[in-house]
């Protein structure tokens, strides 16, 4: 893509350097409206993504990780606007995409792409690898016929696999090839911006290592920012820079992978790190797990304040007054009125 | 580790002799289970680990005759309990056992559970169905006492709610509660926590080490994860392409992995508690078990195997490598490639030498 | 909370069992990048096809269909006798050999008269299912990918017509656009189509929800295009079924009414007006070739286009072509 700063209307095409800012999201806020079936009444809503404000600058990756009913595969979709936000605004080089309809965001959906979880509901079953991964490209009409089938090959190549596969059917191929195929589909537009939500949770364990560094050399080949959305939270630490980690709708820290890992501030975020089964059997018994009590609360009716307290084990009156922000040293902040000491 | 499990002269709980199960389909025969041997003591953990098309799950089901008789197949065999074949008894014997003798946890509980019951009245009917004698209100009392054993809040209420008002936690809180209602001596538990958030994972990890001390049955625990397998289990058979390629005490798979499966396995798991530059990925994809080739399973993806003729023409037997059983005919040089492949990765991927 | 991650490995034992099957019964694996591929790609279209050609009846009856259709296309060499020709001399005389399955009470060849009826009962067939399926294909396709009001403008519709008294309205339409192939045609595809647009309404909803309509949304694609290029060819496989199904179900109401002589009018010949003639006892005790031959062409057809769809319907299972 050439560089051309004329006009504002190019400048969204434009490659930044890595570190520019990319994505900036500010108070964004999704609701899903909780309907009574018969008389389809509107009972109340449930807020998925209660106001969370994060960055996103070119090349980096940026992890968010947390369970189920924390938002996060909702604001993936949201940042793309696949999910209609009720608020908030999401800033892709300084255009705020949230007030745009469907005609406007099309230039901008060039530069912002998904890779989704399921690799078997994920690429149309009846169309070949080729036709799913030149769609996009057909869509905006960027190629056609020989210059299309070029880029075809060269996309299946850059994600490891043969130009013969393109005229092969989804079903031919395992799990983690597929995979392969939807990344491609997804860079075949030249994106800056890759939203991945759950990328790797349903593959095997051999081959998540594959797809993982597969994902690693692209984002340097190509210069990639990626969102990456994940529940484990050992992936998420691997390859990612920083790290948001998400409870019940907000965010509760954020920080680089190695502050996160070695000085978690929050309790949540402590209790995160700990729970997760490590693959060393000399650390058994050790007796540094910490258990949370309780499950998650409904999102439908979060708990006053710090929407964590129920589960906290440091937990005090202030806590279900006042609800804590995001708050610390530079990079590494978080949201509670008692953080860990560094 | 259990002293009972440390002592194996003890006589087995459950033993597999040479296991086969094949799935036959229109066009091709699926060769799910390819001659699985292994036994459990009374009290001991047992991890099985392995990833899709592994036979792990398929193997540990024909056990209980769990398995629809067309398409599968299952050969081989004793598969002893308590001084009886599992695999030629009488299906009304079997119902016996299963339930009270052998119980079972799946990794989704909704398949354990009928949604229009209440969940207090299936575990109650679980007591009942194994012993008659039992009064409609002593199974009552049962039922409610052991979802309090569980960690189930208010269990009187909760004894009269369905399943889908129960959380995912709690649900899999209910299937342990129904599972050991019976005092089994022996319990499966299938991916118990794969589908659980994290956090509720370790809450069910603790809960089933709790009722394992309590009731002091041995456990085989079916999954993928290295992680958790490296929190409860004693010893750890690592199966691939529908056998056995591993079998080892828990120390000893971690510390000097014995085959290139394992190897690749721990190389390629990402950790939170030691940093690692990238992560070792076995190339190639797990085979189609209809079409495998005739060697080692494996080979075709395996860095010590290097096209080696053995390994493409003969499969290779478990054989003692240490205090390990190998499937592996280059089992000697597993320490070169150890040291290789933690070359790659960044760090010492074998356990206490960080 | 439950999560749907995992390589799939719920115990379920079915499923299980399902995914060993047709992890074998998969075209080719792609073992390694470096395999070079030797059969040719498989289409679940062509798969579909191969899963067809086994199932037996299925083939026979598409068979039959084909053989029936060559008959009727090329009728007048087929027939031995003109359909509409009158010999007096014999009115109802029982099978000769200058007339193979006898003669009607108008002295008409009973064969001739078969064979051309099936021209009849097979235009209809075909030309009443098509146009149901198709006005019933665009509305629910339509009302179950854009869903909101046009979706409940369009039930409602589909409501209104499944509740129309069938016999009342066919009388009223008839007597207005008079008896003939066209009017039973158009009579018959105004009751079938809401059943092909509840079908095909309740498949837009299912894909709909498939993650590559997702992916193909993140892309710029229009809605149109999604619904053309995605939702279209995952709807076609059941689609035939239904349509074979509705095509049977027309053969049997132009049967029914040309037997009411509310359809195809005499002299032409058609299955139905055939068996108008079964009306007395007497006709049915004496003369079975005025009745058997027309009854059991109609029951052998329809049957035949049953056993087709049975077939599609294995054939194009949506459980194995994942």
């Amino acid at each position: 893509m050439t560089v051309t700063k004329t006009s504002v209307a190019n400048d969204i095409h434009a490659r930044l350097e890595p570190g520019e800012e990319l994505l900036r999201v500010e108070d964004l806020a999704v609701e899903f409206p909780i309907r009574s079936t018969i008389l389809r009444r509107t009972l109340g809503t449930v807020k998925a993504v209660a106001g969370i404000s994060f960055d996103l600058r070119a090349g980096e990756t940026l992890g968010m990780v947390g369970e189920s009913g924390c938002g996060k595969s909702t604001t993936g979709l949201a940042v793309l606007r696949l999910i209609e936000a009720s608020g908030g605004s999401i800033s892709f080089h300084g255009h705020n995409l949230a007030a745009m309809g469907e005609a406007e965001l099309r230039p901008f959906r060039r530069e912002m792409q998904i890779v989704l979880q399921d690799p078997y509901s994920s690429l149309d079953p009846r169309l070949t690898v080729r036709s799913i991964i030149g769609e996009p490209i057909r869509v905006h009409g960027m190629a056609e016929g020989k210059a299309l089938r070029e880029r075809v090959d060269q996309l299946l190549e850059l994600v490891g696999l043969r130009p013969e596969h393109g005229s092969r059917f989804p079903h031919e191929f395992s799990g983690g090839q597929r995979q392969r195929i939807g990344i491609a589909r997804a860079l075949s537009l030249g994106p800056q911006l890759l939203v991945l939500d759950e990328p790797v949770s349903a593959l095997d364990v051999s081959i998540q290592a594959q797809i993982v560094n597969l994902l690693e050399r692209l984002q340097s080949e190509l210069n990639l920012a990626y969102l990456f959305i994940a529940h484990d939270l050992s992936v998420v630490n691997h390859i990612s820079d920083r790290i948001a980690v998400m409870y019940l709708g907000r965010i509760v820290e954020v920080g680089t992978s190695d502050e996160l890992k070695t000085s978690p501030r929050h309790p949540y975020t402590r209790a995160l790190l700990s729970a997760v089964p490590v693959p060393d059997p000399t650390r058994r018994g050790l007796g540094r797990r910490i258990v949370l009590e309780g499950d998650v609360p409904s999102p439908a009716s979060p708990p006053t304040g710090c929407r964590f307290r129920t589960r906290c084990w440091k937990a005090q009156d202030i806590c279900a007054e006042i609800e804590p922000t995001l708050d610390g040293v530079s990079t590494h902040i978080a949201a509670c009125h008692f953080p860990e000491s560094a | 580790m259990t002293a009972v499990a440390q002592n194996r002269t003890i006589a087995p709980l459950l033993a597999v002799n040479d296991l086969h199960v094949e799935f036959r389909g229109d066009e091709r025969t699926v060769h799910a289970v390819r001659g699985v041997s292994w036994d459990i003591r009374p009290g001991e953990v047992l991890g099985i680990v392995g990833e899709s098309g592994s036979g792990k799950s398929v193997s540990v089901s024909s056990i209980l005759g769990l398995l629809p008789s067309p398409p599968a197949v299952v050969t081989g065999g004793p598969i002893v309990f308590q001084g009886r074949d599992l695999l030629t008894m009488p299906e009304r014997d079997l119902r016996a056992i299963r339930g009270k003798e052998i119980a079972m946890i799946f990794q989704d509980p909704m398949t354990a559970f009928n949604p229009v019951r209440t969940i207090g009245r299936q575990i109650a009917e679980a007591i009942r169905v194994h012993d008659r004698s039992v009064s409609r209100s002593t199974a009552r009392d049962r039922s409610t006492a052991l979802l309090a054993m569980v960690g189930v809040p208010s269990p009187e209420a909760r004894f009269n709610q369905f399943p889908h008002e129960y959380s995912g936690g709690m649900r899999q809180r209910a299937m342990i509660a129904m599972a050991i209602a019976n005092q089994p001596k022996l319990l499966i538990a299938d991916e118990p926590t794969t589908a659980l958030d994290v956090t509720i994972q370790a809450q069910i990890l603790e809960l089933l080490e709790m009722v394992r001390k309590e009731t002091d049955a041995a456990t085989i625990l079916i999954t993928h994860d290295l992680g958790v397998i490296a929190e409860v289990a004693d010893r750890v058979l690592v199966m691939y392409a529908g056998k056995v390629v591993e079998s080892t005490s828990i120390l000893p798979l971690f510390q000097s992995p014995r085959h290139p499966y394992t190897l690749g396995l721990l190389g390629s798991l990402p950790r939170v508690d030691v940093r690692m530059d990238s992560l070792y990925s076995i190339p190639g994809q797990p085979p189609n078990m209809a079409l495998l080739p005739p060697g080692c399973a494996f080979a075709p993806r395996c860095s010590l195997s290097r096209g080696r003729s053995e390994c493409r023409e003969r499969p290779p037997e478990l054989t003692r490598s240490g205090d390990s059983l190998s499937a592996c005919h280059f089992v000697a040089e597993m320490d070169q490639l150890t040291r290789t492949v933690s070359e790659e990765v960044g760090t010492d991927i074998r356990v206490g030498n960080e | 909370m439950i999560r749907q991650d995992g390589p799939g490995n719920r115990l379920d034992v079915d499923a299980m069992v399902e995914a060993a099957i047709s992890a074998g019964e998969a075209a080719i694996e792609i073992q390694s990048v470096d395999d070079v591929v030797a059969l040719p790609p498989r289409s679940p279209f062509r798969i579909g096809i191969r899963r067809f050609m086994k199932h037996r009846l299925a083939l026979i009856s598409l068979i039959y269909l084909a053989l029936l259709g060559l008959m009727a296309v090329f009728a007048p060499i087929v027939a031995p006798a003109n359909p509409n020709a009158v010999d007096l001399t014999s009115l109802r005389s029982a099978p000769t050999s200058d007339h193979l399955l006898g003669t009607d009470s108008a002295g008409r060849d009973v064969l001739s008269r078969i064979i051309f009826g099936a021209r009849v009962s097979l235009t209809v067939g075909t030309a009443a299912a098509v146009s149901a399926a198709g006005l019933g294909t665009l509305l629910g396709l339509i009302a179950g990918f854009t869903r909101g009001w046009v979706d409940t403008i369009i039930m409602r519709l589909v409501d209104i017509f499944l509740s129309f008294p069938s016999l009342i309205v066919i009388l009223l339409l008839v007597a207005i656009l008079g008896p003939s192939v066209t009017t039973i045609v158009i009579v018959i595809a105004f009751f079938e189509w809401p059943t092909a647009c509840r079908i095909v309404r309740q498949m837009t909803l299912a894909l709909r929800e498939h993650d590559f309509v997702l992916a193909a949304r993140a892309s710029g694609s229009s809605n149109f295009r999604i619904m053309r290029r995605h939702i279209l060819s995952g709807v076609v496989s059941p689609l035939t079924v239904v349509t074979t199904l509705l095509s049977a179900q027309a053969i049997l109401l132009e049967a029914a009414l040309s037997f009411l002589g509310l359809g195809v009018r005499p002299p032409q010949a058609s299955w139905g007006g055939m068996l108008n003639e079964a009306q007395s006892i007497t006709v049915l005790e004496r003369f079975p070739w005025l009745w058997l031959p027309p009854g059991i062409a109609i029951a052998s057809t329809v049957l035949a286009i049953n056993f087709i769809g049975d077939g599609l319907r294995d054939a194009f299972d949506p459980r194995q072509t994942r």
